[in-house]
């Protein structure tokens, strides 16, 4: 299972890929495959504020709803339209084109608590 | 938990277990909406053996059946079935199910997983003198093999062409091996019982012939897009089949069978609610589940029965026990997900057309 080793992890199986104050944020490799069949995918509204760990948007298998929580806090600054109009791109590129959404990081000691691929390696192992 | 005879079988085709009515059961094996398309496009086998079989024979065995299910078995010639249910004395379903006859004489019954045992102790209270009745459940496993390539897979598996009409029986050298041609997709297929230990090969036969293994999640978006009920979803203790849309599996000219008062009642004075297709037409909607609720001008009026997105039409469907005046087709009603409301519609069932 691909775990890239310059994202950092939560435990709810979030990645965030940070560059400056920015984070962009989707679900693993992993989740994807325990999801199976994404068919539905609501990312964040643009200026919507979140604390870390808040539900910050929906994804859904034919037959489950996941809540996605954002792994740090801070305003959302962009949202992937695309897996609202192709939601499988969670499936076939999580890591790539499947991102969900962008946020400005309010509080980048948030990321410490954050897992590294090696911890969360282990988490899925 | 029990498992079918196909267990390993699941597991080394990538199953995805699940629990269902305690049955250790593959939600799925290669993606929902693989399997899906293929039973729609082609052909997909699923493991059905955790479904209940009842053997009744006996010169009494018509004539009883008919005092206690809805639909008149003595319309039915040796070779053919028909599907019926089983009420409580309100008029609820207990079951649904399909009745097979064997012989003029012998009968088989194939009932849900979860309603077995109770279903065998339902039966038993009513048994009389001159009818044998036997739940033979774990004798037998099962397979439904679904999808336009249905009769080529029956061909190469029996030498023999597949019956072209619904619900026929064609018997494999005893009434312990039986192919039928019913299923729960809509598709052309059929369903073959065996016993046990011939599980495994069968299961291999058909993926050989050219079956994709399925498992339960495409059964049921396979079976919602043709508005076939689920027992513990859209048929429940609490409605009549009349309620549920199956009017036509009831036959009120029978003499008596248990529910039949509140049916003809509901048949004079009108039914209270009636199970109701609703397509949802609003853009960018989450896929509807079960118990979402219902809205039509501004009152909450029901909840959903089943729903999904479903695969063939890319659209959200969904069952709703609705009041009759709310239930005509191009009727404006709303469904609830996560607190926000989404437009919907009734339509007439079934919401997917097979293809010619």
């Amino acid at each position: 299972m691909n775990v890239p080793e310059n994202l950092r992890y939560t435990e709810s199986h979030e990645w965030i890929l940070v560059e400056g104050d920015t984070g962009t944020v989707g679900i693993t490799e992993h989740a994807q495959a325990e999801l199976t069949d994404i068919v539905f995918a609501e990312p964040p509204a643009i200026g919507k504020v979140f604390a870390a760990g808040d539900v910050a948007a929906v994804v859904e298998s034919v037959k489950a709803a996941s809540d996605i929580y954002t792994p740090v806090g801070g305003e959302i600054v962009a949202r992937n339209e695309a897996i609202e109009k192709d939601p499988a791109l969670l499936n076939t590129d999580p890591f790539g084109t499947g991102w969900i959404f962008k946020i400005r990081i309010a509080n980048p000691s948030e990321l410490d608590s954050l897992k590294d691929a090696a911890a969360y390696r282990a988490q899925i192992s | 938990m029990p498992h079918t005879a196909l267990y390993s079988e699941h597991i080394a085709a990538g199953g995805r277990m699940v629990d269902f009515s305690g049955w250790q059961m593959p939600v799925q094996y290669s993606g929902i909406l693989a399997e899906h398309k293929a039973v729609r496009e082609a052909v997909g086998v699923f493991d059905i053996s955790h479904m209940g079989e009842f053997r009744v024979r006996g010169a009494g065995a018509g004539a009883w059946l008919d005092s206690l299910l809805t639909n008149r078995v003595a319309n039915l010639s040796s070779g053919e079935a028909q599907y019926s249910s089983m009420l409580n004395d309100e008029g609820g379903v207990l079951d649904d199910l399909i009745v097979y006859r064997l012989r003029e004489e012998e009968f088989l019954l194939v009932v849900n997983a979860s309603r077995i045992a109770k279903d065998a102790s339902w039966l038993y209270a009513h048994h009389i003198e001159g009818v044998s009745l036997c739940d033979c459940s774990s004798d037998f496993a099962a397979i439904a093999i679904q999808g336009p390539k249905s009769p080529e897979v029956f061909q190469k598996l029996f030498s023999l062409p597949m019956p072209s009409e619904r619900n026929r029986i064609v018997e494999l050298g005893s009434t312990c091996r039986l192919a039928l041609t019913t299923g729960y997709t809509g598709e052309d297929g059929f369903e073959w019982l065996m016993p046990h230990n011939e599980a495994a090969a069968a299961w291999h036969a058909a993926i050989d012939a050219g079956a994709l293994p399925c498992g339960l999640g495409a059964r049921d978006t396979l079976r919602l897009e043709m508005c076939y009920p689920l027992n513990g979803s859209d048929l429940s203790q609490d409605r009549t089949p009349l309620e549920a849309g199956l009017g036509f599996f009831v036959d009120l000219t029978k003499p008596s069978f248990p529910g039949k008062d509140v049916l003809v009642a509901q048949k004079t004075n009108g039914i209270p609610s009636r199970l109701t297709a609703v397509r949802v037409t609003a853009d960018k909607a989450p896929p509807v589940r079960p118990h979402y609720p219902v809205w039509a001008n501004g009152q909450k009026i029901s909840e959903t029965t089943s729903g999904a997105l479903s695969p063939s039409l890319g659209y959200g469907i969904a069952m709703a026990y609705l009041p009759p005046e709310l239930s005509e087709p191009g009727q404006p009603v709303e469904i609830e997900v996560r607190g926000r409301k989404f437009a919907a519609v009734v339509q007439k069932k079934p919401f997917y057309q097979k293809k010619p």
